[in-house]
């Protein structure tokens, strides 16, 4: 670089000299800096006007002259070859009105652009403050005749010291500027759109809210590319629709008129139970045992009920299919088996209709059990594609595309995110660890499994509790493959914490404060093996992250059957056996879910890397459209 | 004699096959069994108080050997015999006061030594006692210092020469010790029966209206303590956590709702879930070590750990038979005991997978079934006593005042002899 400027400073006359000389090798000499061809444009500019037709092509930089006596040029030209052809088609457009078309927002034609400002504009736009006073001398020189453009090498020289740093300074023209913009809002305001109306129809308020959602779906897209033509369809609606992303307030369960609503659409007839505890009032509660012989009865009546949803929904109720990935996939084969004996009913449109079949295949799923985030998020996803549908497409290709993008999503977002989880988890795994798991985690099975096919020796802790000891489960099949095991439950955390070296958990759900929102008592785990300062690993698929925030286990959650609490399997003496009859004083809670505080956990492992629970609001936002687009 | 003999060996028996559960009965059963054999103790002229102290001695090393993880049978032991010392010493002070002071120096004597049964003289016992028990005053700072520095050395028997002197007058003295004894004892098994409504008394200072109370597993006096507050009006509701591998939660849940009481029943693992509702954690204790730290049912630390990030009082209800003079070292595990894994797992349920490694020498499943937890005193907000409440940093001072420093290390003598 010193050379350069030696060079620069004594050959400074001679440049000016040699302004107009054009060198056969402009086309590559012009590019390799920006500012050169800005300023090249400025020549362009300030005498087009007047219908120049003196090309930027023609106008030599007499820099350039000199600058392709530097070897380090040459290595970088080729990397900004290809940008050559769009700059010559730019430059030749060149026009006042064709300033407005530019949409793709490419370097090139953003620099020429700059270049059609005003000399003080110039001087702003590549903030050269040293040069603040050569540049009025520059333009007082060009504006009379470009032949007379003496001081044009000297900003030029100027401008390439400094021209690396200001790149990224150079902006869009104002014109320019609202153009991008607005071609951006619009394709956000449509994404938005969609998915708050999708969010909305998988709310499962109605069933003719999903057509209504649908149509304005498309109504709204009209009318956004409607607005994104025109210039002062602004910030407002993109306000509006900023408000929508917000995720919807769930149906509380104490308010009581909404509730009686729900129930006269409901499919499964359910009582609620009686002797209910005072802080889940907004939850659902439910006598269990009385449904499912009810819905047993009712499955030739049930008319619009697919037998797949059926059976998938009398699963969830018994609990024959629990955990996040389990229920989620189900769900979404029973929506492939939906779809596939589907046929568009005469007069109706396949992605309203099907939309709406589905919102109410969702409200009957909702009632055998509250949906998880997991599939919130499976239905947002499904919904979307549907609604993405031309409306010009055949059903049959529309069926088929949408029982593939279902397998696409199980295979990519639980499937294969599941295998890049494991292989992330097996890498914080050594020889002589001891692992503790709480409950039972596929993932977490999955990567035990993994570790010890990888020979690595280790022992797990299986960490259970009551009600639903699933641990022994997961116990079982450890065992069965040779795994060295140690069997507690909960309570004897503290006494076993000490010797353990990791905590891996699995989840239901991350939110996006960080907290992790998981099977009850996995909050406790991570809180002793906080005070033990035990490394807790937290893995979950990137689909079941939400945007939604919690603080505490109390405002969302789940309840289960209270009668599980109330009888021991060991102790008859202990148990309550006419539980109903007992007395109001005395309640049963069993909580499904709890939130475990962020700071409790050292990582979370997903399918996009390990993160620190802070990172879950950015993965959250960056690839959330990607999520729901796949 | 054998009367004794065979009582001592069934309560030993007892301890060993867990038969006693809960520390007040333990205790209470443990004072009555020394009653008897104070009371059947012959003791000659001489030495009475060492006589005394030998035999309780004896049986509390059996006692304690037999379930050393049951604290409370330690601690009958050690107040047993500081009641016997106090009771020795103050009839000593109130024969010396028509003595003159000279009679304590004749005590030289060199019949035994420190290491064996150490037999203290009353003038031992006194400077002994007053050294580590009396708060010490200016005066006796002062005037006794060299006294208590010889005491170690002239630790003896001191009955020799006084009893030949004053034979019957020791005779009524004999009497008198053992029947003062006795009477001490019978107060140490009431203060051990009424402990509870002494704590519980206390309850209507803790607990106001709408108070939610979370407590895990079972505790005599938790629920005195509990129902007391329910008789004085106020209206409270509590979450109980089962306490999972014995459910004693159940137990107390029944009876709070006998009484009245709101009460939800709820998993050990919604614990963390539940906390942040809850004003204030009650819970009982198995024992409490002189540094503060509790030794409770499993469960209780987690229950401590989950209190401290919500700032939530947790309170340790405990009886003064409760609190042990030792400190704890690596409590978890040297002050715990592991329960049947058949509580976790059915037997039956697991057997193929149990039995699966005999063949490679280890098996491939443990089951750890913990009895206690150690629960540190930081986390420990306060201790509710039948003496009122107490700081965990205060603990090791309200110790002090129920056993003698001699005793602390009963068991450790024991381990050799053995």
């Amino acid at each position: 670089m010193e050379p350069r400027r030696n060079l620069r400073t004594v050959i400074d006359p001679k440049v000016r000299k040699v302004g107009f000389f054009a060198p056969p090798d402009r086309s590559q000499s012009v590019l390799p800096d920006p500012i050169s061809a800005a300023v090249s444009a400025v020549q362009v500019s300030s005498s087009s006007p007047s219908g120049n037709m003196l090309s930027p092509v023609m106008i030599p930089p007499p820099r350039h002259h000199s600058d392709t006596l530097i070897p380090s040029q040459p290595s970088t030209r080729p990397v900004l070859h290809p940008v050559v052809p769009s700059s010559y088609t730019a430059a030749s457009e060149f026009s006042p009105t064709a300033a407005s078309s530019y949409t793709n927002g490419s370097r090139f034609p953003v620099d020429v652009d700059d270049g059609s400002f005003s000399p003080g504009r110039l001087a702003k736009g590549n903030s050269v403050k040293v040069l603040a006073s050569s540049v009025p001398t520059v333009s007082l020189v060009i504006k009379p005749s470009n032949m007379e453009a003496a001081d044009i090498p000297g900003v030029e020289l100027q401008n390439d010291q400094h021209g690396d740093a200001n790149l990224p300074k150079e902006k869009l023209s104002k014109a320019e500027r609202r153009v991008l913009q607005e071609s951006q809002r619009a394709a956000k305001t449509a994404a938005r759109v969609i998915s708050a109306e999708a969010s909305k129809g998988s709310a499962g308020t109605s069933g003719a809210a999903p057509a209504k959602a649908s149509k304005s779906v498309s109504k709204r897209s009209d009318n956004v590319s409607v607005a994104a033509s025109e210039k002062k369809s602004g910030d407002r609606p993109v306000e509006k629709e900023r408000k929508k992303d917000i995720p919807q307030p769930r149906m509380q369960y104490d308010d009581t008129s909404r509730v009686e609503k729900a129930k006269r659409r409901a499919v499964v007839k359910q009582t609620e139970a009686r002797n209910r505890v005072e802080l889940f009032r907004h939850l659902p509660q439910y006598e269990h045992g009385s449904q499912l012989p009810d819905l047993e009865a009712k499955i030739f009546q049930l008319e619009p009920m697919h037998p797949a949803v059926y059976k998938v929904g009398l699963q969830y109720l018994s609990g024959d299919i629990s955990g996040g990935n389990a229920r989620c996939i189900a769900m979404l084969q029973a929506f492939q088996e939906i779809i596939k004996d589907y046929s568009t009913p005469p007069e109706k449109t396949l992605s309203r209709d099907l939309t709406a079949k589905i919102s109410s295949y969702v409200s009957f799923f909702t009632e055998c059990r509250p949906l998880s985030v997991s599939m919130g998020n499976a239905i947002r996803f499904l919904k979307n594609r549907i609604a993405k549908l031309p409306l010009t497409m055949p059903e049959s290709e529309a069926k088929t595309t949408l029982q593939s993008d279902i397998d696409q999503f199980i295979n990519e977002k639980i499937v294969v995110a599941d295998k890049v989880i494991v292989s992330h988890s097996v890498t914080k795994i050594k020889d002589g660890d001891i692992l503790l798991t709480y409950g039972t985690s596929s993932v977490v099975e999955m990567i035990l499994q993994h570790a010890y096919e990888l020979g690595k020796q280790y022992r797990v802790v299986v960490v259970d509790s009551r009600p639903k000891l699933e641990g022994q489960l997961l116990l079982r099949r450890l065992v069965a493959k040779g795994i060295t095991c140690t069997y507690i439950h909960i309570n004897a955390i503290s006494y076993i914490m000490h010797e353990v070296t990791r905590v891996f958990l699995g989840a239901s759900a991350v939110l996006s404060n960080g907290t992790v929102y998981s099977q009850v008592g996995t909050a406790c785990v991570t809180m002793v093996a906080h005070a033990f300062q035990v490394p807790v690993l937290v893995c979950c698929e990137a689909y079941k992250f939400h945007e939604r925030v919690h603080l505490d286990s109390i405002c969302s959650n789940e309840l289960g059957d209270p009668d599980a609490i109330a009888n021991i399997p060991c102790g008859k003496e202990l148990s309550f056996p006419d539980r109903g009859a007992k007395s109001e004083n005395l309640q049963f809670l069993n909580l499904i879910y709890d939130v475990m505080p962020s700071d409790y956990i050292s990582t979370i492992i997903t399918d996009y890397g390990m993160v620190p629970p802070t990172s879950v609001p950015v993965i959250v936002r960056e690839y959330r459209r990607e999520h729901i687009w796949i | 004699m054998p009367d004794v003999h065979s009582l001592v060996n069934e309560f030993i028996l007892k301890l060993k096959k867990r038969k006693v559960e809960g520390s007040q009965a333990t205790a209470r059963l443990a004072a009555v069994l020394l009653r008897s054999v104070i009371s059947q103790q012959r003791i000659g002229y001489t030495n009475q108080a060492g006589a005394l102290i030998d035999a309780v001695k004896a049986v509390g090393e059996q006692l304690v050997a037999a379930n050393p993880v049951e604290i409370a049978v330690g601690n009958i032991v050690r107040r047993v015999l500081h009641i016997i010392r106090d009771e020795d010493l103050s009839l000593t002070t109130a024969a010396m006061a028509g003595l003159n002071l000279s009679a304590v120096s004749d005590d030289d004597d060199d019949d035994t030594s420190p290491d064996d049964h150490p037999v203290l003289s009353a003038a031992a016992v006194a400077a002994a006692a007053r050294s580590t028990l009396r708060p010490p005053s200016l005066q006796s700072l002062l005037e006794d210092m060299p006294d208590s520095a010889a005491v170690p050395h002239t630790s003896s028997s001191g009955g020799d020469s006084e009893g030949k002197s004053k034979s019957a007058d020791k005779n009524s003295r004999s009497r008198k010790l053992k029947h003062d004894v006795i009477e001490a004892v019978n107060e140490l098994i009431q203060d051990i029966d009424t402990c509870h409504e002494q704590i519980a008394e206390q309850a209507v200072e803790h607990i106001h209206h709408n108070e939610v109370i979370l407590t895990l597993g079972s505790s005599r006096t938790v629920l005195q303590f509990l129902c007391a507050a329910r008789e004085k009006k106020r209206s409270f509701r509590v979450f109980v956590a089962e306490g999972a591998p014995r459910y004693q939660g159940h137990l107390l849940a029944k009876e709070l709702v006998a009484r009245g009481l709101q009460t939800t029943l709820i998993t050990d693992s919604a614990i963390f879930a539940m906390i942040s509702r809850v004003n204030m954690v009650i819970v009982g204790a198995h024992a409490v070590m002189a540094n503060g730290g509790v030794i409770a049912p499993v469960g209780l630390n987690m229950v401590a750990l989950a209190a401290q990030r919500h700032a939530v009082p947790f309170v340790v209800l405990a009886g003064s038979h409760k609190l042990c003079p030792l400190y704890p070292h690596n409590p978890e595990v040297l002050l715990n005991e592991l329960r049947s894994p058949s509580e976790l797992l059915d037997f039956g349920e697991f057997s193929d997978c149990m039995d699966f490694g005999s063949g490679s020498g280890s098996p491939l499943l443990h089951v750890v079934n913990p009895a206690f937890d150690y629960v540190p005193p930081k986390l420990v907000s306060l201790f509710i006593t039948d003496t009122g409440g107490h700081n965990p940093s205060y603990m090791y001072r309200l110790i002090a005042d129920y056993y003698s420093a001699d005793d602390l290390v009963l068991q450790r003598k024991a381990a050799p002899s053995t």
